[in-house]
């Protein structure tokens, strides 16, 4: 068997190159409808990642959901600091991207090969946007 | 502007647009003629004020009619409610701020019924995704999701880039829904939206309607947006023979093969009512909010709360705009809801409402009744338990605690 590439390109991106822990959801993510907004956890009930906190970690995330609001939250988390390196979406939408590029947050969207498959939580990963990169660094602990 | 001869904020202002095209690879900028933007003290928080009041204190000005989306407090409620004075004082200097730029603080989130209706092709900056739906669905404007940031900024520079919605090649239909059930009530097109957009959470996904019986009236349709928007993010639907890019099925498509064809029955319907479950919490809270309420929904409210009272230990509340609420108590209906011991805020949506997760628990509150699909879909995130009634259940709810159901 072939050893899986390590590294997957990204089709879109902005922001500046980031290194840490990836945070991996199996379900979309909004910082409206499933983030505590004043300690970085996933606080809606049910949510795949439901008790983690995001700060510092490399969120990635197939989907981009809800609202406009969104477009201050990240800004607001920014300065609270309890903001993510980096949002690694499969899908977003323009809220995000706004959100993000506005609060100075490395963001992503779309990939090449399916990150579930080579990244899981606790991986060391590291995002390049300028090259369009996310690349496995070392395995987690875990 | 980038050079900074017209101040910072008209210079930041482009540099973040200018990433953001740069992102989603937009060739060029295009002109807006109308902006709408969200920014209330709970969506922005300290930080987002703190900027706010550094742009209005540069003395950048809107270029465009710039309207605010609906905020978190009612004035007039801040007691009644139990919302944090402090808070409040921050939300009216914001308010100031807003005003310094040119900005006209309606405060409302159906901009698109009560202050500008764009035509076929034109261009706008909005934000609350409600509102960017109708503008591109029922208008035929072109208008990208424009988080707050993003809808100011286009306020001062009067632009866009160009990517989205704002392109042909996205408004095409990506996939059909056949409507095969009767839709009587505002609270069935808004669970068409939960049905459908539950299953395909991309905002580049584009349903078009098909099968529709009678034509549906504004309020129905921006049920209908609202809940697309909220459960798929998307931006944009189609309705073969009701919207201007959709004269037919063929045109909807701009030629292409739907991805996918679903259908709609009355049966789908019933299973979403049911499956909202009051997990044995009293019924104590109906709420008709998100969006704001229209003056025929207002009027519907007060035919159906006329001589009637909200039961004891329950409470219902009602959001509309200044506008619609002022007109609605020339008319007399307002008297009639209030009456009946319902509470109006006028310039807020209830999900929004600063103070709310302490008021759910002060109040013991638990479950939230309305006829709003968008609003059961985002008020999940206040650990509400939402239930979806059509709108005269919601009142009988509301004036029984008791659900037929």
């Amino acid at each position: 068997m072939s050893k899986p590439a390590k590294t997957i390109r990204v089709n879109r991106a902005f922001g500046s190159i980031v290194e840490g822990e990836a945070l991996v959801s199996t379900e979309g993510f909004s910082p409206r409808y499933d983030l505590d907004r004043w300690s970085g956890l996933i606080s809606r009930p049910g949510h795949a990642l439901e008790g983690h906190n995001i700060k510092d970690k490399i969120l990635i995330t197939p989907s981009a959901k809800g609202g406009i609001a969104a477009g201050w939250a990240f800004y607001d988390i920014q300065h609270k600091g309890i903001a993510p390196k980096a949002f690694v979406f499969g899908v977003t939408n323009p809220v995000m991207v706004q959100g993000a590029v506005f609060a100075g947050i490395t963001i992503t969207e779309g990939w090449s090969a399916d990150p579930y498959q080579l990244i899981r939580t606790g991986d060391i990963v590291r995002i390049n946007p300028e090259k369009r990169t996310m690349t496995l660094v070392r395995r987690g602990s875990r | 502007m980038l050079r900074g001869e017209q101040g910072r904020a008209v210079q930041e202002a482009l540099q973040l647009q200018q990433e953001v095209g740069k992102f989603f690879g937009a060739k060029r900028f295009v002109p807006v003629s109308n902006v709408h933007m969200m920014g209330d003290i709970e969506v922005m928080g300290d930080a987002g004020k703190s900027f706010i009041e550094r742009a209005a204190e540069s003395g950048a000005k809107c270029r465009q009619p710039t309207t605010t989306n609906a905020r978190c407090i009612d004035f007039a409620h801040v007691e009644h409610l139990k919302q944090d004075k402090n808070e409040a004082r921050k939300e009216q200097e914001l308010i100031a701020c807003l005003r310094r730029m040119d900005v006209i603080t309606a405060d409302t989130c159906i901009n698109y019924q009560t202050l500008y209706q764009p035509h076929l092709g034109e261009h706008v900056a909005w934000g609350d995704t409600g509102t960017v739906i109708y503008a591109n669905s029922v208008f035929g404007a072109r208008s990208n999701f424009e988080a707050g940031p993003a809808a100011l900024a286009a306020g001062l520079t009067g632009r866009v880039p160009e990517y989205g919605f704002h392109l042909d090649e996205h408004r095409h239909g990506t996939f059909q829904v056949n409507l095969k059930a009767d839709l009587n009530d505002l609270a069935d097109w808004g669970a068409i939206g939960k049905i459908v957009g539950s299953g395909h959470q991309d905002y580049y996904a584009v349903p078009v309607f098909t099968g529709i019986k009678r034509r549906p009236t504004a309020d129905e349709l921006k049920q209908l947006g609202a809940a697309l928007a909220s459960y798929g993010s998307m931006g944009m639907f189609h309705m073969v023979g009701v919207t201007p890019e959709a004269p037919t099925l063929k045109a909807a498509f701009g030629g292409r093969k739907p991805k996918e064809v679903m259908t709609v029955t009355n049966r789908d319907l019933e299973k979403v009512y049911a499956g909202y479950d009051k997990q044995n919490n009293p019924l104590n809270l109906v709420v008709f909010s998100g969006p704001q309420q229209s003056l025929f929904e207002m009027k519907t409210l007060a035919a159906l709360l006329k001589g009637r009272k909200v039961a004891k230990g329950s409470q219902l509340f009602i959001t509309t705009s200044n506008g619609v609420k002022s007109a609605a108590k020339e008319l007399g209906y307002l008297q009639d809801i209030e009456e009946s011991g319902a509470v109006v805020l006028e310039g807020v949506c209830f999900y929004i409402l600063q103070n709310l997760p302490q008021m759910r628990l002060r109040e013991g509150w638990s479950n939230l009744v309305t006829n709003s699909a968008k609003l059961a879909n985002i008020i999940g995130a206040h650990k509400f338990n939402t239930i979806l009634r059509r709108t005269g259940e919601c009142i009988d709810i509301a004036c029984t605690g008791t659900d037929v159901r």
